[in-house]
């Protein structure tokens, strides 16, 4: 493999956003018919290098070689003629156009005037024999599942006869076999001389299909390395700059009295859709009970009717006993509720409050918060400092705005207010770690199992396996909207758990 | 459009007709009365269906357009102010004059639209400050123009206004011709046809509105360009990444829908009565949004809700045409400010989502930011 051409070159890339130099001098080349996988941690750049390749930004500084020649990128349009072809971290599909006209756009087939949707269809039925990307030309791409999404956009790049393709972490959404799927429709585009460029930050997966890795930190490329002369750890520690430790340290646990009992629990979307039916489990404290799945499969709606954000249709939700079915939040928070909600801008913080703010949100009302109906300036700046140190939130003070701040640290933020509360029984804690960085989700990890060994009850929602395998001490797997299954997660395999994601009956071994 | 509506459309259309049907035939036949409505529907329905276009295309590239009302008012006025320049300034013969009024309304309505793209588009305005922006100046504008071009002391036109060139001819359509053969000597007969030839006696503006439904409806669903339209209002990014330019699109698209408003201001000055009045649109432009929501921002949807609103409107106009022939017990509903104030209880009716909401496409109101 390393024998073969260059095709794709970028030399010296830089590109400064507003305060952050997010490409430093980038150095990085692409061989013919090989599988270059882009390692690093959220916010390293790789999207951005991939962006200024593709034409959607224009770098500072840098300059890109397809095939040895020299091209100038000003838009999509130059790179797309360069035989350069992305599909993006969030898919670039209009869920109201048929697969056909999603396909098509920008580059249409036209009959006198007319789109010939039946000549694109035909084209679109040839690539997927060719390279086996399965779809349905003329079905709406709104109602299909991600991974047939994925195909769509696959089959636009190769509409579009690109001879370089970018993957940028095109496995966030997919289930570990669709994830198989994907890597086999990658080999087979390369047996047929495709080159890819393979974005991720999940270790396992580059050691799996790469032929070569190269590791970006803080907009640097650290070092280019090959599969075999490489390890998880090693890589782990070119991603984040320092030792990691890959595991969460747990002791086993004594799971005490049942907390938190859900019984029957029907929800359904704004759309009033069923998204969630009749779902029953319970949570003892000192226990992480792990919901894994999919997105999409009713884990938001099942947060949102726990912690009283959304009522639910039928069902019972209990604390400790104590009814909480379709309670508003603050009567669940003061029955010992502590959430970390999945989308900590919308519902964990007010982005243009303080920080200091913040960190009272769930009891300001309260003494010494509030002393007869008038907030206490001093008892807020108190307990912000305290908590500040305590749970390492990295912040020039904690009077600047919560939206000023990362999002590891606006993590922290929540983290700290919600934990840091001396009645809390249950903690509800969806994605709590999605797009941080290494540290901050050790860091989270480790609370939470803080909590646990402290006799809380956690139910942990999360669509990474690998975290919800490290933390929690029973798995339920949620599919459509139902719990599919309930293991203890000693006894499982990510391979079981990814069946079960995937919607397979199968009964655990 | 889906069964729903479509069948909630007709359901107040028949509602309308038979009001008038009923309340004018002990002096009329119902078929002079049908044809009648029918006639004065489609023409009152031409501004709201052309302001509903106007409203497709720009809002299906993902620009609210709130100012429509604004575009037509000003498309209006400069309309049939160029008109009486032609005509009485540079002495040109009516025909032409009345013609280049018909083009200063569309560019009118263009000029607006570019404001409001340059707004909304480049300087990222809210869209619905910057719509309503174009309504005030609209409103401003015209109102001052018209007083100081013709009743100020010394104003141009010297205190009174000249007259126009007058209105658009109305396009005969030979039915009557074609078909009065087959009535044999039956005047009955001849009479029907006379009756339903002149539901297709319509004005230029009138017959282009419908042409240009069609048009639209086509070009929105089944080529390139309604292909990239759709595709720049429903998400912006995505057309970007295949190598759309947004902007341009959005720009495009937003001039072409003022030139439709322009338009259907033409229709007010130049189509329908040669003058002007201060705020002579009257809301119009509003209904036309509502139809073309109603519409589910489809030209045809559009057009079939503009009808509805154009059918209350008939209804109106109509019971004054048969004032005389209207039985006593019913004269209230000429005076009524409750049947006047029909398309507009219907508008807030179709609104509220009642008969099924529609979906508006998903980046409308939403500027493009890379
Ligand atoms: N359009 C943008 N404007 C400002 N900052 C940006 C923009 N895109 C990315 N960044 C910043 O650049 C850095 C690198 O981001 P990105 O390339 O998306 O990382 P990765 O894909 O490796 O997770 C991050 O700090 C991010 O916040
Ligand atoms: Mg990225």
């Amino acid at each position: 493999m390393s024998e073969s051409q260059i095709v794709l070159e970028a030399k010296g890339v830089t590109k400064q956003f507003p305060g952050v130099l997010a490409n430093d001098n980038v150095d990085f080349d692409l061989r013919k018919g090989e599988i270059h996988a882009l390692l690093g941690e959220n916010g390293a750049g790789k999207s951005t290098l991939m962006n200024l390749i593709y034409g959607l930004h224009h770098p500072d500084k840098g300059e890109v070689f397809v095939n040895g020649n020299h091209v100038a990128i000003h838009s999509p349009n130059d790179s797309i003629a360069a035989g350069i072809g992305m599909v993006h971290q969030h898919f670039m599909l209009i869920p109201v156009f048929t697969v056909a006209e999603n396909v098509m756009l920008g580059d249409e087939t036209t009959k006198r005037g007319s789109l010939d949707h039946l000549a694109v269809a035909a084209k679109i039925t040839e690539i997927s024999k060719q390279y086996g990307l399965d779809v349905d030309p003329n079905a709406l791409v709104g109602p299909l599942p991600v991974g047939i999404q994925q195909r769509v956009e696959i089959v636009k790049t190769l509409y579009r006869n690109a001879e370089i393709v970018i993957l940028d972490e095109p496995t966030a959404v997919l289930t570990p076999q669709e994830a198989e799927d994907l890597f086999r429709i990658m080999r087979d585009l390369t047996a047929r001389g495709v080159s890819i460029i393979f974005i991720t930050h999940k270790l396992k997966e580059v050691l799996a299909v790469a032929d070569r890795i190269t590791v970006m930190r803080a907009g640097r490329v650290i070092n280019t390395v090959k599969p075999s002369e490489t390890d998880s750890a090693q890589l782990a520690n070119m991603m984040v700059g320092r030792q990691v430790i890959l595991t969460v340290d747990k002791k086993d646990h004594e799971a005490a009295e049942e907390i938190l009992k859900v019984e029957g629990l029907t929800v359904r979307d704004q759309r009033n859709l069923e998204t969630v039916h009749n779902v029953s489990f319970t949570v003892r404290g000192g226990e992480v009970l792990g919901i894994a799945g999919v997105q999409g499969n009713g884990q938001t709606e099942l947060s949102e009717a726990l912690t009283g954000l959304r009522s639910p249709i039928s069902g019972k939700v209990t604390i400790s006993g104590k009814d909480l079915t379709g309670k508003p939040p603050r009567i669940i928070t003061e029955a010992g509720l502590a959430h970390i909600p999945e989308d900590r801008q919308r519902h964990g913080l007010v982005l243009s409050y303080t920080v200091a703010d913040n960190m009272a949100l769930c009891d300001y009302y309260q003494i010494p918060f509030s002393v007869r109906g008038v907030i206490q300036p001093k008892a807020l700046d108190e307990n912000s400092r305290k908590l500040i140190s305590a749970y390492d939130v990295r912040t020039p003070s904690p009077f600047v705005n919560a939206g000023k701040l990362s999002g590891g640290n606006q993590q922290k933020v929540i983290v700290a207010r919600e934990l840091s509360r001396n009645n809390v029984k249950l903690v509800v804690a969806n994605q709590p770690t999605r797009g941080l960085d290494v540290g901050s989700i050790e860091y989270i990890h480790s609370e939470i199992i803080k909590m646990r060994d402290r006799g809380v009850a956690v139910l942990l929602i999360s669509a990474e396996l690998d975290e919800i395998m490290a933390l929690s001490d029973r798995i339920a797997v949620m599919y459509r909207g139902q719990i599919v299954a309930i293991v203890d997660s000693k006894k499982t395999t990510r391979e079981q758990l990814g069946l079960w994601m995937a919607g397979a009956h199968v009964e655990p071994a | 459009m889906d069964f729903k509506r479509f069948g909630f459309i007709t359901l107040i259309i028949i509602v309308l007709f038979s009001v008038v049907v009923m309340v004018g035939q002990a002096k009329q036949p119902p078929l002079l009365i049908i044809t009648s409505m029918l006639a004065t529907t489609i023409a009152v329905a031409t501004p709201l269906t052309l302001g509903a276009l106007s409203g497709v295309f720009c809002e299906r590239a993902g620009v609210v357009n709130i100012g429509i009302e604004g575009m037509m008012l000003s498309a209006a006025f400069f309309g049939w102010l160029g008109g009486i320049y032609m005509f009485q300034i540079y002495d040109m013969e009516a025909g032409i004059s009345i013609a280049l009024g018909v083009i200063f309304a569309i560019l009118t309505g263009g000029l607006m639209a570019l404001l409001h793209a340059v707004l909304s588009i480049t300087f990222k305005v809210d869209q619905i400050i910057g719509g309503t922006v174009i309504n005030i100046l609209a409103v401003g504008l015209t109102g001052f123009l018209n007083r100081q071009l013709f009743f100020g002391k010394g104003s141009v036109f010297g205190g009174s206004v000249p007259s126009s060139p007058g209105v658009l001819p109305t396009i005969h359509i030979p039915i009557k011709e074609l078909f009065s053969s087959v009535c044999g000597a039956s005047t009955a007969c001849l009479e029907n046809v006379q009756a339903i030839n002149r539901v297709f006696d319509q004005k230029p503006i009138a017959l282009g509105a419908i042409l240009l439904v069609f048009f639209s409806h086509y070009v929105l669903f089944n080529t390139r360009w309604g292909l990239r339209t759709r595709a720049v209002g429903e998400h912006p990014q995505a057309a970007d990444t295949v190598g759309i330019n947004v902007v341009k699109m959005r720009y495009a698209n937003v001039i072409i829908g003022g030139m439709f408003a322009g338009l259907a201001g033409a229709y007010f000055t130049i189509e329908s009565v040669p003058s002007f009045e201060p705020l002579l649109t009257n809301g119009r432009g509003f209904i036309s949004l509502a139809a073309m929501i109603f519409g589910n921002w489809t030209p045809i949807g559009a057009w079939a809700a503009a009808l509805v609103f154009g059918a209350s409107q008939a209804m109106l106009i109509n019971m004054q045409i048969f004032r005389d022939v209207i039985p006593p017990q019913w004269s209230f509903l000429q005076e009524s400010y409750i049947v006047g104030l029909t398309p507009y209880i219907l508008t807030m009716f179709i609104l509220t989502g009642i008969i099924g909401k529609t979906t508006p496409p998903a980046a409308d109101g939403v500027p493009y930011e890379k």
